[in-house]
């Protein structure tokens, strides 16, 4: 990284407040692929000059996938402590990369003694194209591609957000394509409720390379994805197919980043 | 007056038993769980209106929308004839709304129509499980009982339709013959084309329309008592349903609070927990559920929307959430009458999981929320789900392998992967 990205530990040294926490996650933090992604982020905040820190070492599981499995005391645990130390550091505002960190953060951690404002980061894209301070200008073009995007289930269905995504996409001047199955109609990924961690049960296909093939159907040059399991799904789906020469999958923080030559 | 007489005791036998089941299936919802369903009134009315009396989640789908509103608002306006003919029936009149006048023939013109469409969209209906097979009609569930029963119900509407034509019909040529009784009344827009079909003698024509009025009434009555048994009490419970359904964003899973108590005095031991009585973590039976969820169970239509959908159903896995909503519905029944027969301690050995539904089902779910987003009737199949998983890991500890590996890492790492949590802040040192 060009720029050194600011803890809250570091902040706090310096009797700081940053005005909002991103939290990594834990597929941002250790898998290869979604770290591109968390760097991602942290560029376009620092591009906009956003003043905003990280928990780094002191970030822990939100619990999603031990609440989705069923652990609901491991779930719990997590939580409260996550919740000790966002309250200890006077957070009011979070940005996710992930939308199973969104959607605990946001729903579950209230009822816990966590409230925050929390966005995941294609609402917080969709808020600075509309302040006009991303312009997806000085970078890559994408302009004419043909990019499809795929709803996480946990952003579109599990809280409605369809509009963030594609209006990112959308100042791209790109060809968007939709999948037959999307938004509050799409297809899981097959990774949600803890199954990103198993074996899937028998059956004729796995479902990411139903999911895969659906995307392919629609001939495009990227996909387009806001969450870090679609992402190793897709991509695995992808491979699969033998088509990554062909098409890419990406993040749209990835996306926007390239676009704004970041 | 034997006939008054004789529809007297027909309606108070029918309204009775009907009561009787009413009550039970009211009572088998009551084992649940208590779950707080009566906030935000305003919202839930409305919610209401929308789905259940809007037909809102029906659109997805044009085809079937469009034929079920018909039998859907047939149903709804046919209940104004229901109420004229229990009056005529109990007071020996004959159509006794006839004093609307213009808007009486008006309102019997537009039941024809009705009756017509109606009978139309069932045989369509018909044709499309039967003939075309479609697939979301098929399944593992979808055999014997739930299968003719949705043929019954087609096949009684048709009856039942039909009867209404031809009781009309043959009125209204009573009334061209000028028979004492039947009054100058109503437009026939539909049956008139039945005339011709009828015999022409006065006594004749008097036993078509009476056979057919007592016909059309003892359906309905029967109708009404088999609701309790079949798929078609939506017709009913799809409105407290939807009432009564979940508000909050569907990404949201409760947090139990007797879990809560008990993370809070280990993370700190100065903590006293409030008083709760134990009870057991997740559901192992229907009554370890809550009364939402067992009122969802009596709700389902068995339309498959749900299954059709189903990220796991699709890719061939065991998994249907209809089968889900089924299984518990069969599994209180039988708990309901267990209760009836033995009282209500006697416990039969039995479970919903395991006995109805195994562990390769609850494992196979995403928690996509599919299945409740496509749910005309707002039933939640993914609530079951998760609190059979809570069960097998919180009270069992029986979950697949890489689950327990999976929660053994957050538990000492921090993060599902063995990583270790040192190493949490590493990507911002690469480029
Ligand atoms: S939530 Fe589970 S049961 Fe419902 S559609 Fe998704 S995978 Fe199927
Ligand atoms: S749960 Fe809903 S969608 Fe599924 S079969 Fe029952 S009524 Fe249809």
């Amino acid at each position: 990284m060009e720029f050194k990205v600011p803890t809250m530990a570091e902040l706090m040294a310096a009797g700081e407040e940053p005005e909002i926490l991103f939290w990594v996650g834990c597929a941002g933090s250790y898998d290869e692929r979604a770290q591109k992604i968390t760097r991602d982020i942290c560029k376009i905040l620092h591009h906009v000059g956003i003043k905003y820190a990280v928990l780094g070492t002191e970030e822990s599981c939100t619990g999603d996938p031990a609440k989705r499995a069923g652990n609901e005391f491991l779930f719990q645990m997590q939580a409260m402590t996550n919740i000790e130390v966002l309250n200890a550091y006077n957070i009011k505002k979070i940005v996710t990369g992930c939308p199973h960190c969104f959607n605990t953060i946001k729903n579950e951690y209230p009822g816990l003694g966590g409230t925050y404002e929390v966005i995941h980061h294609t609402q917080l894209i969709q808020d600075l194209i509309n302040e006009g301070k991303l312009k997806a200008e000085g970078g890559e073009s994408f302009k004419g591609k043909k990019i499809t995007y795929h709803d996480p289930c946990y952003l579109g269905r599990g809280n409605g957000i369809y509009e963030a995504p594609r209006k990112a996409l959308e100042i791209l001047d790109a060809q968007l394509v939709e999948m037959k199955r999307c938004k509050s109609n799409g297809l899981c990924c097959g990774a949600g409720g803890a199954q990103m961690f198993k074996e899937p049960e028998k059956g004729n296909k796995d479902i990411n390379v139903e999911r895969i093939e659906e995307a392919l159907q629609t001939n495009p040059q990227v996909i387009a994805a806001g969450c870090p399991f679609c992402m190793t799904m897709l991509s695995d789906g992808i491979k699969l197919k033998d088509k990554e020469q062909e098409v890419k999958v990406m993040d749209i923080a990835e996306i926007t980043a390239r676009a704004n030559g970041l | 007056m034997v006939a008054q007489i004789l529809f007297l005791v027909l309606t108070l036998a029918a309204i009775a038993l009907f009561t009787v089941n009413l009550r039970k299936i009211i009572r088998n919802i009551r084992l649940g769980k208590p779950v707080d369903r009566h906030d935000q009134p305003q919202k839930r009315l409305m919610t209401m209106l929308r789905v259940a009396f809007g037909q809102s989640k029906m659109v997805v789908r044009p085809i079937p929308a469009f034929l079920h509103f018909f039998v859907y608002i047939g149903f709804v306006i046919i209940n104004i004839e229901v109420l004229e003919i229990m009056i005529d029936g109990l007071f020996g009149t004959h159509r006794i709304f006839n004093g609307l006048g213009g808007l009486y023939n008006f309102l019997i013109g537009s039941f024809e129509i009705l009756a017509f469409t109606v009978w139309v969209s069932c045989a369509i209906f018909l044709i499309r499980r039967n003939i075309l097979k479609l697939k979301r009609f098929s399944g593992v569930e979808m055999k014997s009982w739930p299968k003719s029963d949705a043929n019954y119900i087609l096949i009684t509407e048709i009856l039942l339709m039909s009867a209404f034509l031809f009781m009309n019909a043959a009125d209204a040529k009573l009334q061209l013959l000028g028979a004492s009784h039947y009054v100058n009344a109503g437009a026939f827009p539909v049956s008139q084309y039945l005339i011709n079909l009828l015999p022409s003698s006065e006594s004749a024509l008097l036993i078509v329309e009476r056979s057919c009025w007592w016909f059309h009434i003892i359906g309905i009555l029967a109708f009404l008592n088999y609701l309790p048994y079949s798929k078609h009490f939506h017709i009913l419970f799809a409105f407290p349903n939807t009432y009564f359904s979940n508000l909050e964003p569907k990404g949201e899973f409760t947090n139990m609070a007797s879990v809560t108590n008990e993370v809070k005095a280990m993370l700190d031991p100065s903590f006293v927990p409030a008083e709760t009585e134990p009870g057991k973590f997740g559901a192992k039976d229907v009554t370890d559920l809550s009364w939402v969820n067992l009122m969802n169970a009596y709700t389902c239509t068995e339309c498959g929307r749900c299954t059709s959908v189903c990220p796991a159903n699709i890719t061939g896995k065991l998994l249907s959430p209809r089968k889900i909503m089924m299984d518990t519905r069969d599994r209180i029944t039988e708990v309901g009458q267990n209760i009836d027969k033995h009282g209500a301690e006697h416990q039969d050995g039995k479970s919903l999981l395991d006995d109805y539904i195994s562990r390769e089902e609850i494992w196979a779910c995403t928690s996509c929320n599919a299945c409740v987003e496509a749910c005309p009737v707002n039933i939640d199949p993914l609530q079951i789900i998760m609190e059979l998983r809570r069960f097998a890991v919180m009270e069992e500890s029986q979950a697949p392998g890489s689950i327990n590996a999976m929660m053994g890492n957050i538990e000492n790492n921090q993060a599902p992967w063995k990583y270790s949590p040192a190493d949490r802040f590493n990507w911002a040192q690469e480029s």
